[in-house]
């Protein structure tokens, strides 16, 4: 499962503590997602560009992932420059709209930025530190739990999958647009989900035993340091100057 | 000392004929071995014990006393601890400390104390260094051992065991005979492994059609058996 690619590392993003990027990351996604301004998404990207660089993570992993995001970004460029109002660039036949293309640009800047800052921030965080960090955050106890046995159970639920899904393609079954491939995927699917209805039960019956009454205890991460800080400070004069950039450039009247 | 007796129990599935008719045994003194063909029941005793099924006809009790209500069941499952066949239902904390400290936060220690309490047990398995370590990545052996710190850091009286050395190499086999022998604490294990029961318990049970059978478990290790390798020098324990 292509999953916790960028959690292994010694950057000084990875050593970051957990909380501060979280909030950090969320603080600098609603600046961004706001912007309305080309050069305020530009210095947007250009942050985000710096943080991946310290984050340190395998090239060619980010590449693949960026490239997923962007291959969606091209729907965008295939609609946008041709559906908006507005002056136009004239190619004979072909009118593409100047607005349409600042908007296909202003939205490919902007993602690209936040997915940056999210791989540098919080894909470098292992998803139990970030379900620690989230509960930390008095975020609902309910929920980060939720998160967290998602995650401890999902490779368990996978893992049957595939041993189901190894023991019939072992008796032959190849799969084909067939009745018989649908009812056989049918029945993985729903073996599956009996195997996970009949865990869940006995996971249930292991946290009785001993003593579960409804309370799920998580212990805390440790105290946050000086240079955690110093990094927060830094996010958050980042978001500002991204901000500040925005509001000029409104005030100036530019679109 | 504790004691945990089945008084006349009667219980079948629910669709199914009668898995147990009137059984009665009593634990808390012995080490016992139960043995007996698959769906005789052997996991359903326990499941019985604890309290996870309720019997059709018969009683639980608890050091002679009945148990019957939902305070009594706590105090039972914490005198009485169960090792699951399946390490992954028992394990599902994120951290192994976590998972670890879960027992001992649940019957109301402090973060602190139950953090201590759960190094301290891991320790004692040999298990010290694996406090960060993500549950599901650990390995089959560990899972099963650090399951079984999970049971032992609520200082139960008395051990139940579904299958434990299922899937064990023998070195942790090995590490899990030596970790009980050390316990010494009066314990049921369910196993197919004669030898693991010879070594590991003093009276075996076999359960057949219901019924219980009892008989020294010296007597288990005189039949011939084959071991893989057998060309190398290997340890029969006595």
């Amino acid at each position: 499962m292509d999953f916790e690619n960028f959690s292994a590392g010694t950057s000084i993003m990875h050593a970051a503590d957990v909380r501060l990027k979280l909030i950090g990351a969320l603080f600098f996604s609603v600046v961004v997602a706001l912007c309305h301004s080309l050069s305020g998404a530009g210095l947007a990207l250009l942050i985000g560009l710096v943080l991946l660089a310290g984050a340190r993570l395998a090239p060619l992993q980010v590449a693949r992932r960026l490239l997923l995001v962007n291959l969606f970004l091209l729907f965008f460029w295939g609609t946008l420059p041709f559906s908006a109002a507005g002056p136009a660039f004239d190619f004979g036949l072909l009118h593409i709209s100047q607005a349409g293309v600042r908007l296909a640009t202003l939205v490919t800047l902007k993602t690209n930025a936040i997915i940056m800052v999210f791989l540098a921030l919080v894909a470098t965080s292992s998803m139990v530190a970030i379900g620690h960090g989230l509960a930390a955050l008095r975020l609902p106890n309910r929920l980060c739990v939720l998160l967290l046995f998602t995650y401890r159970y999902i490779f368990v639920l996978q893992q049957e999958y595939q041993r189901l899904r190894r023991a019939a393609l072992l008796r032959g079954f190849v799969p084909a647009t067939s009745l018989h491939t649908y009812r056989t995927y049918g029945n993985l699917l729903g073996m599956t989900l009996v195997k996970s209805w009949q865990r869940g039960i006995r996971v249930q019956q292991a946290m009785q035993l001993r003593g579960f009454q409804g309370r799920f205890y998580l212990l805390t991460p440790p105290a946050v340091r000086g240079r955690d800080w110093l990094l927060f400070v830094l996010l958050l004069t980042a978001a500002s100057a991204v901000a500040v950039t925005e509001l000029t450039s409104r005030a100036g009247g530019c679109p | 000392m504790t004691s945990v007796k089945l008084a006349d129990i009667s219980y079948g599935p629910p669709g199914g004929s009668l898995l147990f008719n009137n059984l009665s045994l009593e634990i808390g003194t012995e080490r016992v071995g139960l043995i007996g063909p698959n769906g005789s029941g052997k996991t359903t005793l326990f499941y019985i014990i604890m309290g996870l099924l309720r019997p059709d006809k018969g009683a639980v009790l608890l050091n002679g006393r009945q148990v019957d209500d939902g305070r009594a069941w706590r105090q039972l499952r914490r005198q009485v601890g169960f090792l699951f066949q399946d390490a992954d239902d028992q394990l599902f904390s994120p951290t192994v400390l976590e998972d670890v400290g879960f027992g001992p936060l649940n019957i109301g220690y402090s973060e602190s104390e139950a953090r201590q309490r759960a190094e301290a047990t891991l320790e004692s398995l040999g298990l010290a260094g694996f406090e960060d370590r993500i549950t599901h990545q650990l390995s089959g052996g560990e899972k099963k051992l650090v399951a079984l710190a999970t049971i032992l850091v609520m200082a139960p009286d008395i051990l139940l065991l579904d299958e434990p050395t299922n899937n064990l190499d023998p070195t942790t086999r090995k590490r899990l005979v030596a970790i009980l022998e050390k316990l010494n604490l009066p314990m049921v294990i369910i196993s197919h492994d004669f030898d693991f029961l010879a070594k590991t318990t003093d009276v075996i049970y076999s359960l057949e059609q219901g019924h219980l059978h009892r008989s020294e478990s010296s007597h288990l290790h005189s039949h011939p058996h084959a071991h893989p390798y057998g060309e190398h020098p290997h340890d029969h324990g006595g």
